[in-house]
């Protein structure tokens, strides 16, 4: 596999404050790597510092094997999407996809060639000639990738391009993002705020805080081993239950209030004796139960029951700490119950208190 | 002067100017109000409806009213006091045979077709500069607003005094040393009214700047950066992307331009009062007001003043279909 996108330490600087710090990035050619972090942490001004629209204080952007790092965004060999779509209003939808090939001074049949394919692969064929203002927001989001498609580029950059839509939409769009990223096989980077979104497309996902990457990996390591607190409670809704407390055994044992958690199975590092520590155990990796069982275990009492649908939430408190499970449907139980927890220690993630990082 | 209150006017056709250059709430509105019964209409807000009417009588009793009352009476032959004896289009012929009339209505066109180019392309380009991201922009704006904030009787004065020989550009530079040069386009009838022009153009283009920027400001930024992924130079993304964005903001700065020059009056009677020689820089509503109040010939002041009504309205209508019916079109 072959590079497609390098990022060598990256710096920006808006005047005196930095929005992105010494980063580095590698996407292969073919991968689909989503950017994914709370508002205004610096992913779209990623994004736009790939694109060529903003200048960078320090580094390089390589792509393809050419350094990009000064070349104009026409030039990269990229194309754009955008979350307001950014069609231009008095163009057909026609106009719109070959305006930029007919400034290029490209012969007319290869840009009708390239017009013919791309309303093909999205299906806009009846939509040419009509001008934007006349399209639905998702027939114009397709316009905005067609746009896109025509320019036969070998990397898409997509800035949030699902967030102006009904959720129905979003999720059908994001199939079929999906299934064109398959069918062209090319280097896609994808902007959004939306887990769901990245949890589904990415095959890795760059989680975001204030300006540096805090983790790169697929969706699945970003989901069960965090590398950090921030990751582990950003990515899942609901979020990550934290129990405070200390590794005790020479770190074979987790203590938390006035029980001891066996940590026998903990897929990580060595976890040592520390003063202060975090577990993390997500919402699905905790077991509820009527009778105490064998080992030791928490004893929580129910204060809501959430119905979702296909399983339900509980919202517990054990002791004074809040505690939510996601059981399913039949193990719905009214407020009041009292019920002792497990925890899927092998699932779990144990934290650091002073750096944050995951043991 | 605080920058407060320009900046608000500024937002407010920010605004105006994002909501017309479409998108998804423009069809949201005309659908809403498509949608409500007829009858309910005439009752609801009643009470707004019932406080609502003595306005609505003023309007159209002092406007409308006024408005018919002049053209009635241009069919009159009333002299000092308005009288109603017919003479059906004997005003009007008189007027369009009177040498005065006829100078006034060309200097109108010289002066107004070379006053919408120049203020509008003008006012488009200072906001294009203004548009770059420049330092003290608040201060420029402001600067170039001055001179709009000043009535034309003063903008009128203080251009007579710069291009006055004596005291004016001609009187500095040849206080410099440069004996033979002469600038006094205002006693010459030939370029008296590029003299007028000039001040016109002063007071005029930091209003449209203002509006062309205001323009410029409610468009989306992701369309600038497509039209840069897509290659386009800048000055063609202006060009075939932003003007015909701006269709709206430059019709509506059209019309309020235009409404002004044909109401053109006291930047002349400040600079030139209509001379040099008599009537080189007369225009229309000079015409109105000499006839009215000084020759004592309401009938002639009325069928000039309709003349005027009608060429406004021949400006405002084209605008009122353009903003107000064709709405349907993408
Ligand atoms: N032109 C600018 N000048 C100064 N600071 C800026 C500029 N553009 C962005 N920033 C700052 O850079 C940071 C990152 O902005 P960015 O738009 O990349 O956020 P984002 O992650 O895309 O957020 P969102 O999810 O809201 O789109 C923000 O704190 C923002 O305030
Ligand atoms: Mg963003």
């Amino acid at each position: 596999m072959t590079k497609s996108i390098e990022v060598k330490d990256l710096t920006l600087n808006f005047g005196s404050v930095s929005v992105l710090k010494n980063m580095n990035i590698d996407v292969q050619e073919g991968e689909f790597v989503v950017l994914l972090g709370p508002s205004g942490c610096g992913k779209s001004t990623l994004l736009n510092c790939l694109a060529g629209l903003l200048d960078i204080t320090e580094g390089q952007i390589w792509i393809k094997g050419k350094n990009v790092t000064w070349s104009e965004p026409s030039a990269r060999g990229i194309g754009m999407v955008f979350q307001s779509y950014a069609l231009y209003p008095q163009m057909t939808v026609r106009g719109n996809l070959s305006f930029g090939l007919k400034n290029q001074r490209m012969p007319k049949d290869e840009i009708d060639r390239r017009v013919a394919r791309a309303s093909e692969i999205l299906q806009i064929g009846p939509l040419l000639d009509r001008k934007p203002g006349a399209l639905s927001g998702g027939q114009r989001q397709r316009v905005a990738i067609g746009r896109a498609l025509v320019r036969d580029v070998d990397v898409f950059l997509f800035d949030e391009p699902l967030s102006n839509l009904d959720a129905k939409l979003r999720s059908e769009l994001r199939v079929e993002i999906k299934r064109l990223h398959s069918k062209l096989n090319n280097t896609m980077v994808y902007v959004t705020h939306d887990q769901i979104e990245a949890l589904t497309l990415a095959d890795r996902i760059a989680v975001m805080k204030g300006g540096v990457i805090q983790q790169l990996s697929d969706p699945q390591t970003i989901y069960n081993k965090p590398s950090n607190l921030f990751v582990a409670g950003f990515i899942g809704s609901p979020s990550m239950n934290f129990l405070h407390g200390k590794t005790v055994d020479g770190g074979k044992a987790f203590h938390f209030g006035d029980h001891k958690i066996d940590l026998a199975g903990y897929d990580g590092g060595a976890v040592l004796e520390r003063d202060q520590a975090i577990l993390g155990v997500r919402p699905e990796h905790i077991t509820v139960s009527h009778d105490a069982p064998a080992g030791p275990s928490i004893p929580a009492v129910v204060e809501i029951d959430e119905h979702l649908g296909a399983d339900s939430l509980l919202w517990l408190k054990a002791g004074t700490k809040e505690l939510c499970v996601r059981v399913p449907v039949e193990g719905r139980l009214p407020a009041g119950t009292k019920v002792h927890l497990g925890l899927d220690i092998a699932k779990a993630s144990l934290f650091d208190n002073k750096t944050e990082q995951r043991i | 002067m605080g920058g407060d209150p320009e900046n608000r006017t500024l937002k407010l056709l920010k605004v105006g100017a994002a909501r017309d250059l479409g998108g998804p709430f423009s069809a949201l509105y005309s659908r809403g109000e498509r949608m409500s019964g007829q009858p309910k209409r005439l009752l609801r807000n009643l009470n707004a409806k019932i406080a609502a009417i003595p306005m609505v009588l003023t309007t159209l009793v002092v406007f409308v009213g006024g408005t018919i009352w002049t053209v009635v009476y241009s069919f009159t032959d009333s002299k000092l006091l308005p009288r109603l004896r017919w003479v059906g289009f004997d005003q009007y012929e008189r007027l369009w045979s009177n040498s005065r009339w006829m100078v006034s209505i060309e200097n109108l066109m010289f002066f107004g077709v070379l006053s919408l180019v120049f203020t509008i392309s003008v006012g488009f380009l200072l906001a294009v500069l203004m548009d770059q991201k420049i330092r003290y922009e608040d201060t420029f704006r402001t600067i170039m607003l001055y001179p709009f904030a000043l009535s034309f009787i003063v903008t009128g004065l203080v251009w007579q005094w710069i291009l006055n020989p004596q005291f004016g550009i001609e009187g500095i530079v040849r206080g410099w040393g440069w004996e033979s040069f002469s600038f006094d386009p205002l006693n010459n009838p030939q370029t008296v009214l590029y003299g007028l022009l000039i001040a016109g153009l002063w007071q005029g283009t930091g209003f449209v700047m203002c509006l062309m920027l205001a323009g410029l400001r409610g468009i989306d930024e992701d369309i600038w950066k497509a039209a840069r992924v897509d290659g386009i130079a800048t000055w063609k993304t202006y060009l075939v992307v932003i003007v015909p964005m701006m269709r709206p903001v430059f019709i509506t700065t059209l019309v309020i331009v235009a409404a002004g020059i044909i109401k053109l009056y006291d930047l002349v009677v400040a600079q030139t009062s209509g001379g040099p020689g008599g009537n080189a820089s007369q225009v229309p509503a000079m015409y109105v007001y000499d006839y009215m109040f000084q020759a004592q010939n309401l009938g002639q002041g009325f069928a000039a003043s309709t003349m005027m009504l009608l060429s406004v309205l021949i400006v405002l209508i084209p605008w009122a279909y353009l903003e107000f019916g064709g709405k349907k079109h993408g």
